[in-house]
């Protein structure tokens, strides 16, 4: 099936005006007339929710979160990019656009790209109005800092939680709306499927989280903002209840998944303590800047506290391969030189899996104040997390997975091929290409709910009938069948394991043979395992308690369930993508530095996989992207 | 790292019935777990005996989303300062502890299932004013309002409420003062939060009053239990902002000329 983009024509930069003024437009007493359906309520969510409100649609927005205002937008630190070029140095809205699709190794759509970078400006004049307290410098301007993958300072932030203000904007231009009463929110509510009449997306089957009760809810459009996958591989930087169902139950109802394998490891975060661990906790890779890493040379010297390797036994191991570059290596560069170390026997701390970050060297040269100024927050959470002094012995660090770009293929409307479907945020796979850029999650977030859907979201309800499918419709009735038949068959199977056992299972195998670094074997392997796994999962999985009330267990043996499925997708896409890419790094594709070798000849093109009925045989569909302002290039920091 | 031996005394409650404290031996406990980690082990166990395990909110495990609740040995969040449950470690406690876990408890937080109760009351008074009325899209220039660093930093310190109801449950008197103090306070604060200050006042206090939580008697017990140290000089502010915006209501809410009032 060819895939139609539905690109703007015209140059680059007038791409976005030209659909803004080729848009339709509905009328504001029609507009009332259409309900839309927003699954999610992080930024993407509830700045789409909030916006459409505004512009008199009928929205009803679910979460399944205790409040909008909980979703995992919420533990962003970093910062938002914008091109508002406040510091004079050069910026510009090519320059950002540049920027995003070099950093996302040319495997992004450059038209969403430059949209992207375009509305970044209009994402902080609306975060500033709403009252997002931004840091500020003392003549009362906005404040910026530079973030990697970039050469000039365009980054918002404030303190280390800017996804917690960004969110809390959004939720009170949602709050504005729900007390207005253009919203209808509903929150602890999962969304089991999509219900899709005369194939377009015409509703969803949500559950009560809390009574258990399984509801259906008809719309005139849909509109998932379900965020990412990162759960598939158990342990991630990701909030618990994180999951694929929303995305992947679109697939299985005709929506095609596109990249699934390009996933994002992040270098310093903190290691796995024990398999009791429940998550991963992330902190800034601004220590890099001052941090030395290190491993001992020798095996037989693990164990041995630190302070007692010899300096001349110590492998400094960026430092040694990286030369030019050394502890500040790209993300993905320092990730894999880590898994290596760890691979040879020489990772330190339990289970052998991290690598020393060691402060010492610059305690001496600016003495323990400066370096507690500059990362004296990090240093307390890395305390509190350990129970170690990072000024006293070099903290322990090992990579983990904190964020996917691959997600549902859309166009340039953020529509699915499944009609009437919209998918926005990390949920979709557009804007980040194979690899994402620091501080740009929460720009594409707000991007496609303040700015993209409002205006795009016509182009597909014009043609529609308002609340011409109600859930009356017999296409409902035997989706809540379904869903409700799933439930009970939870329940039934009273087998001997736990969901968490499965879950950590399949995660681990994931992280095993498709985490940092894949090869042909592991992967071949992996779908080998997945689908007996699967299996046993269904065999032997225990859910105890009961379907009609609140039971986190039956919760998380559903998205497991949908793990167990879209697992295989992801190794599948990881095989067939016969390349190195930004996040998704084969092992027989490299250049001898170690850098990712792209084959631009043959992979080129967005892989949006579609349901055929069977899980493990899915058709490839292709998005051949092209590339009129960026030249292919290869990507080189150096 | 070490393993804890530990009994724990945890509240059981299905809605709208009456609940009770089961003893659960939590032997072998790593002390390097997170008290959320030591929940799961229990409930793992709970679940491997056929039994039905202990229901909890939880989400980020970062301590920001502020889904994480508990009363840890009658304290909300337990015994560490300026930490949620999720970033509460084994190592604070000892082998032999028995440790007290409970809802938070509250009339406005009604419990619905074991230790998770329902906080949507801090929903509803957010929709009672905490925001301010601008369009998507009709801004200015984000530089085109210059605020001080100082106010802004202000600002910031109210911001960093995560809205967990650890104040609630902390206050003898279930007060939500420090919480919609800390919400209504950031946006009184900044100048575009000025042109609707009396309304938001006026708005988020009487939902609040009217959602069931208590009178504020300056405790501080709020203070001390939040877990982003939230100052209690924000209710302060609140006191007067609601006394100033009372007054002009009383009088015909005349006065709009003059500005916010402080």
């Amino acid at each position: 099936m060819s895939l139609d983009s539905h690109i703007p024509s015209g140059p680059m930069a007038m791409k976005w005006s030209k659909h803004k003024q080729d848009s339709k437009l509905i009328n504001p007493k029609n507009k009332r007339k259409f309900t839309v359906l927003v699954v999610g309520s992080g930024l993407a969510g509830s700045s789409a929710a909030a916006t459409l409100s505004e512009l008199g649609y009928k929205v009803k927005c679910f979460c399944f979160q205790d409040s909008a205002r909980r979703a995992h937008s919420i533990a962003a630190q970093g910062g938002i990019n914008a091109a508002k070029n406040y510091q004079n140095d050069g910026d510009s809205v090519h320059r950002l656009f540049y920027d995003t699709v070099k950093g996302g190794d040319f495997r992004a759509r450059e038209s969403n790209v430059h949209r992207l970078a375009e509305v970044s400006v209009n994402i902080i004049d609306q975060c500033v109005a709403q009252g997002v307290p931004f840091a500020r410098e003392y003549g009362g301007m906005l404040a910026n800092r530079s973030f990697g993958g970039a050469q000039v300072s365009r980054t918002f932030y404030a303190r280390g939680q800017t996804g917690q203000q960004l969110l809390l904007g959004a939720y009170s231009a949602l709050n504005k709306e729900i007390a207005a009463g253009g919203v209808q929110m509903y929150p602890r509510t999962e969304m089991l499927d999509v219900v899709t009449v005369d194939g377009h997306a015409k509703g969803i089957v949500t559950r009560n989280l809390v009574t258990g009760k399984i509801e259906a809810h008809a719309g005139d459009a849909v509109l998932l903002c379900t965020g990412d996958y990162g759960n598939v591989f158990y342990l991630s930087t990701n909030a618990m209840g994180c999951n694929v169902t929303a995305t992947w139950r679109a697939h299985k109802k005709g929506a095609f998944f596109a990249n699934p394998c390009y996933t994002q490891i992040h270098p310093t975060c903190i290691p796995v303590s024990g398999d009791y661990q429940s998550k991963l906790t992330l902190m800034s890779e601004s220590l890099r800047n001052d941090g030395r890493i290190w491993v001992p040379k020798k095996a037989a010297d693990i164990g041995k506290p630190p302070a007692q390797i010899a300096e001349s036994d110590r492998d400094y191991i960026l430092e040694r391969k990286y030369p030019s570059f050394g502890n500040l290596a790209p993300r993905d560069i320092s990730s894999r030189a880590a898994k290596e170390a760890c691979d040879e026997g020489r990772g330190v701390g339990p289970g052998g899996r991290g690598v020393y970050l060691d402060f010492a060297e610059a305690i001496q040269q600016f003495g323990q104040k400066t370096i507690a100024e500059r990362y004296g927050n990090l240093f307390a959470m890395y305390e509190k997390i350990t129970g170690e002094d990072g000024y006293k012995q070099p903290m322990r660090i090992y990579p983990a997975v904190h964020y996917t770009m691959g997600g549902l293929w859309v166009d340039y409307n953020l529509m699915s091929n499944l009609p009437g479907l919209h998918v926005l945020g990390e949920a979709n796979f557009s804007d980040h290409g194979a690899n994402r850029l620091g501080a740009s999650a929460l720009m594409q977030g707000l991007a496609d709910g303040y700015f993209v859907i409002p205006t795009t979201i016509a182009n597909y309800l014009v043609h529609q009938k308002p609340g011409s499918v109600t859930a009356e419709h017999p296409e409902f009735k035997k989706a809540v069948e379904d869903c409700t038949a799933q439930t009970k068959r939870f329940l039934n199977i009273k087998g001997k394991r736990s969901v968490d056992s499965f879950h950590r299972e399949l995660g681990l195998l994931i992280w095993d043979k498709c985490g940092m670094a894949r090869d042909k074997a592991g992967l071949e392997e992996a779908l080998q395992r997945i689908p007996a796994l699967r299996e046993e999962f269904w065999n032997n999985v225990t859910v105890p308690g009961s379907g009609d009330l609140t039971n986190p267990e039956l919760e998380k043996a559903g998205r497991v369930a949908d793990f167990m499925e879209f697992g295989e997708l992801l190794c599948r896409d990881a095989l067939h993508r016969e390349e190195s890419c930004g996040g998704h790094f084969r092992t027989e594709h490299q250049y001898p530095d170690g850098e990712a070798k792209r084959d631009d000849e043959n992979f080129s093109y967005a892989a949006a996989w579609e349901y055929t009925g069977d899980v493990s045989k899915p058709a490839l569909n292709k998005e051949q992207l092209t590339f009129e302002e960026v030249h292919l290039a290869v990507r080189s920091y150096k | 790292m070490s393993q804890l031996n530990l009994h724990l005394k945890v509240w059981r409650q299905n809605a709208g019935q009456p609940g009770h404290f089961q003893d659960i031996d939590a032997p072998d406990i790593p002390d390097h777990a997170s008290f959320l980690e030591m929940m799961d082990i229990v409930n793992e166990r709970l679940i491997a005996k056929g039994e039905e395990p202990v229901a909890f909110d939880h989400d980020c495990r970062e301590g920001i989303c502020g889904m994480c609740s508990m009363q840890i040995n009658g304290v909300p969040h337990g015994p560490e300062k300026a930490t949620t449950t999720c970033q509460l470690h084994m190592r604070k406690f000892r082998s032999g502890d028995t440790i007290w876990v409970e809802p938070f408890r509250a009339r406005a937080f009604p419990v619905l299932k074991d230790l998770v109760v329902d906080r949507s009351a801090f929903d509803r008074i957010q929709q009672a004013g905490g925001f301010i009325t601008v369009r998507t899209g009709a801004p200015q220039d984000a530089n085109a309002l210059p605020i001080g660093k100082e106010v802004a930093d202000a600002a910031m310190d109210a911001a960093e409420c995560i809205g967990c109801g650890a104040c609630v449950a902390a206050c003898k008197n279930a007060s939500a003062m420090l919480f919609v103090s800390a919400k209504a306070g950031q946006l009184n604060l900044l100048p575009q939060g000025k042109p609707e200050k009396d309304r938001r006042t006026l708005g988020m206090v009487r939902q609040m009053d009217k959602e069931g939580f208590g009178n504020c008697t300056n405790q501080y017990e709020c203070e001390a239990a939040c877990p982003k140290e939230i100052s209690v000089r924000w209710i302060t502010k609140l006191n007067r902002d609601y006394a100033i915006a009372a007054v002009k209501e009383a009088f015909g809410n005349a006065p709009k000329a003059g500005g916010g009032g402080d």
